[in-house]
């Protein structure tokens, strides 16, 4: 017991003697859950369009106030003539062009047919698809209230729409349990591989091989301060989330540090065995960035839905760990359900931990070579 | 019965034999020293010996128990500096002592006494990490952490290569105080001169004991005759000159001079002939360590 604490000890100097380390286990979390908070985003504000208005009337300037005045769009310029889309398109400022056809209130009016054409910068698809959906969503529903006050038309389907879970579809509720899952493996499995190698490469490895540790002792060791590192990096991102983003926690905070200790060690017993695996610093660094970190942004659901995926790409998913400390973290954090709903992916977990804690120990070499 | 034992140990890396057949014995509180150039396999020996390697055949035997079959019980009673000092450089010497002595299940102030010398040497930078210390209070702090926890076996890989001249006879000194507590030491070294400080030496060439003997009895099997040509400068010239000669048996660089050996009465006078020729200077000399080495590399 008293080799333990002397081996954490020695760990504890190692981290906060290096300020490297200490960026990449303080800095580098903060600054990706924010990046991700703000910028990585698919929400819809601010976008900018135009407005080719043939009619100038009355109908076509409540429809355009009633755009521009919803918070989505902002009024970029006038424009007068077809001609002119093209260009607007091409610089770059402009990512929607709404065209009303001349005498569109008398047509309206009269034949109850008015034409009015959208037209959008669909060289970033899904802002192209969302931004022509949220046009007509305001157009229909000017069109709702005309056809209130006109009672000549006797059905209307009146649908109504609430999500659940996420009434404001905010990006952050997708973006703050991913980024959380994203970095903590790869704090966890990076930091420990990298600091089993570096004892391999100053040759410090050689006499703890020597010396009377048992490898466990080793493994716990080095693993127990990444533990308490893991764990301070988890609450700064929830406190982030919660402050900053106002994600709330509506499950029980008991039970989502429970289950991120749980990923934590997780992601630490699986940068044990890359360590068995890498001969240097860096073989460890470039595994732990290729095996982990890609997979876990593309596969486990965090940016992609994984129902889109292929089928061999879903399978693939279902070994990545933080597909399931993700659904663990939305059950918790936004839908407020408790254990009873995730014990299948928490079992899950502990299976693939325990999985890797034995292949480490059995892979930990007692001697060189 | 002898502390260490080793008996016809082999080791290859692939095609690469690294110990040939290797057989020794050192005995209790003895300094065994192994000689010989990079490469003639000391580390892979050091190696199996502190159990980190396992031999392809043979056995090695240390305080009576087998390293590969009770490598846990050998670990206790080690003590190993590996060739590259294995300091953690971002820990201060103190730190570095004390974690060591942790592991090993000892303390500072239990072995005081034994590492004493050697740490009131280091003592006044003991708040300075290691990384910063020079290569001879590297090897001063590395030697008491392989002491911190009094081994009977010390086993130092090359402790003195790239360490100057001053720390490395300071640091022989302190091994001669080291093996009067009772703690058998084998160090390896790939100077010559260092031969003589150690109790017993063996001479290693190419994974093979080529000679194991007492230091001043090792140039005692060097039976040719041995000459000094001190040309003042231009040796190397002088070296490729008289290795044409059909008199010369082998010839080699010693400093600015250049030692030869002859075979025969007949060569000697043809060589004194050639040197009376050529006006060198030169003298008869007996051969050191160094110069058994280079016959017994020849042989080889």
């Amino acid at each position: 017991m008293k080799r333990y604490w002397g081996f954490v000890i020695k760990e504890f100097y190692h981290i906060f003697r290096d300020f490297r380390t200490l960026l990449i286990l303080f800095g580098i979390p903060v600054a990706q859950v924010l990046i991700f908070g703000f910028v990585v985003s698919n929400e819809i504000r601010n976008i900018k369009i135009s407005i080719l208005d043939y009619s100038h009337d009355e109908v076509t300037e409540k429809i355009t106030n009633k755009i521009i005045s919803s918070g989505y769009f902002e009024l970029y310029s006038h424009l007068t003539d077809y001609s002119q889309i093209e260009p607007a398109f091409r610089t770059g400022n402009v990512k929607e062009v709404i065209i009303f056809e001349p005498g569109f209130s008398s047509k309206l009016g009269k034949t109850g047919d008015a034409a009015l054409r959208i037209v959008s910068d669909a060289s970033d698809a899904n802002t192209g698809r969302l931004i022509t959906s949220y046009t007509q969503g305001i157009v229909m529903n000017y069109l709702q209230e005309l056809m209130g006050q006109n009672t000549s038309v006797p059905f209307t389907i009146d649908t109504r729409t609430r999500m659940y879970f996420n009434q404001g579809m905010k990006g952050v509720y997708m973006f703050v349990p991913g980024t959380m899952a994203m970095i903590l493996m790869l704090i966890s499995a990076l930091m420990t591989s990298i600091s089993i190698t570096r004892e391999k490469e100053m040759g410090t490895m050689e006499v703890l091989l020597v010396s009377p540790l048992r490898p466990i002792q080793i493994i716990l060791g080095k693993v127990s301060p990444y533990i308490v590192m893991a764990f301070i990096n988890a609450i700064m991102i929830l406190i982030l989330g919660n402050f900053v983003f106002k994600l709330p926690i509506n499950g029980s905070l008991v039970l989502l540090l429970l289950e991120t200790i749980l990923y934590i060690t997780l992601a630490l017993s699986l940068g044990i065995f890359i360590s068995t695996v890498a001969k240097n610093q860096q073989m460890a660094m470039f595994i732990s960035m290729l095996v982990l970190m890609l997979p876990t942004i593309l596969l486990s659901g965090f940016i992609f839905p994984i129902e889109n995926m292929p089928e061999i790409l879903q399978w693939l998913s279902a070994i990545m760990p933080p597909r399931w400390f993700i659904i663990i973290l939305k059950n918790i954090m936004i839908k407020g359900t408790g254990i009873l709903f995730i014990w299948k992916e928490t079992l899950i977990l502990m299976g693939m931990t325990s999985i890797f804690i034995g292949l480490s120990v059995k892979r930990f070499k007692i001697r060189l070579e | 019965m002898s502390e260490i034992q080793v008996k016809n140990l082999h080791k290859s890396y692939g095609d690469i034999e690294a110990l040939k057949d290797i057989s020794f014995e050192v005995d209790k509180s003895e300094i065994f020293g192994v000689i010989g150039p990079d490469g003639a396999g000391k580390t892979s020996l050091f190696r199996i010996l502190t159990s980190l390697l396992l031999p392809d055949s043979g056995s090695v035997m240390l305080a009576g128990l087998d390293v590969v079959k009770d490598y846990d019980k050998i670990r206790k009673i080690i003590g190993y500096m590996p060739g590259r000092f294995s300091l953690y450089q971002d820990l201060s010497v103190e730190e570095n002592l004390n974690f060591y002595a942790t592991v090993f299940g000892s303390s500072i102030e239990e072995n005081y006494d034994l590492i004493r010398d050697i740490y009131v040497q280091i003592e006044p930078f003991k708040k300075r990490l290691a990384g910063k210390l020079s290569g001879g209070m590297k090897q001063k702090l590395a030697l008491s952490c392989a002491l911190i926890h009094r081994p009977e076996v010390l086993v130092l890989d090359e402790p003195t290569t790239g360490v100057d001249a001053v720390s490395r006879v300071e640091f022989w000194d302190l091994l001669h105080k080291i093996k009067l507590e009772g703690i058998t030491i084998i160090v390896s070294t790939p100077y010559m001169d260092e031969a003589a400080r150690c109790d017993r030496v063996a001479l290693i060439q190419k994974g093979e004991i080529m000679s194991i003997s007492k230091p001043e009895a090792i140039h005692k099997g060097f039976t040719r005759i041995l000459y000094e040509l001190s040309p003042g400068h231009g040796a190397y010239r002088l070296l490729k000159n008289i290795r044409n000669e059909e008199w010369c048996a082998n010839a080699w660089l010693f400093g600015q001079s250049v030692h030869l050996t002859l075979d025969t009465n007949k060569e000697e006078t043809e060589f004194l002939e050639y040197a009376k020729r050529e006006k060198l200077s030169s003298k008869k000399i007996t051969a050191g360590i160094e110069d058994t080495f280079m016959e017994l590399m020849r042989k080889a």
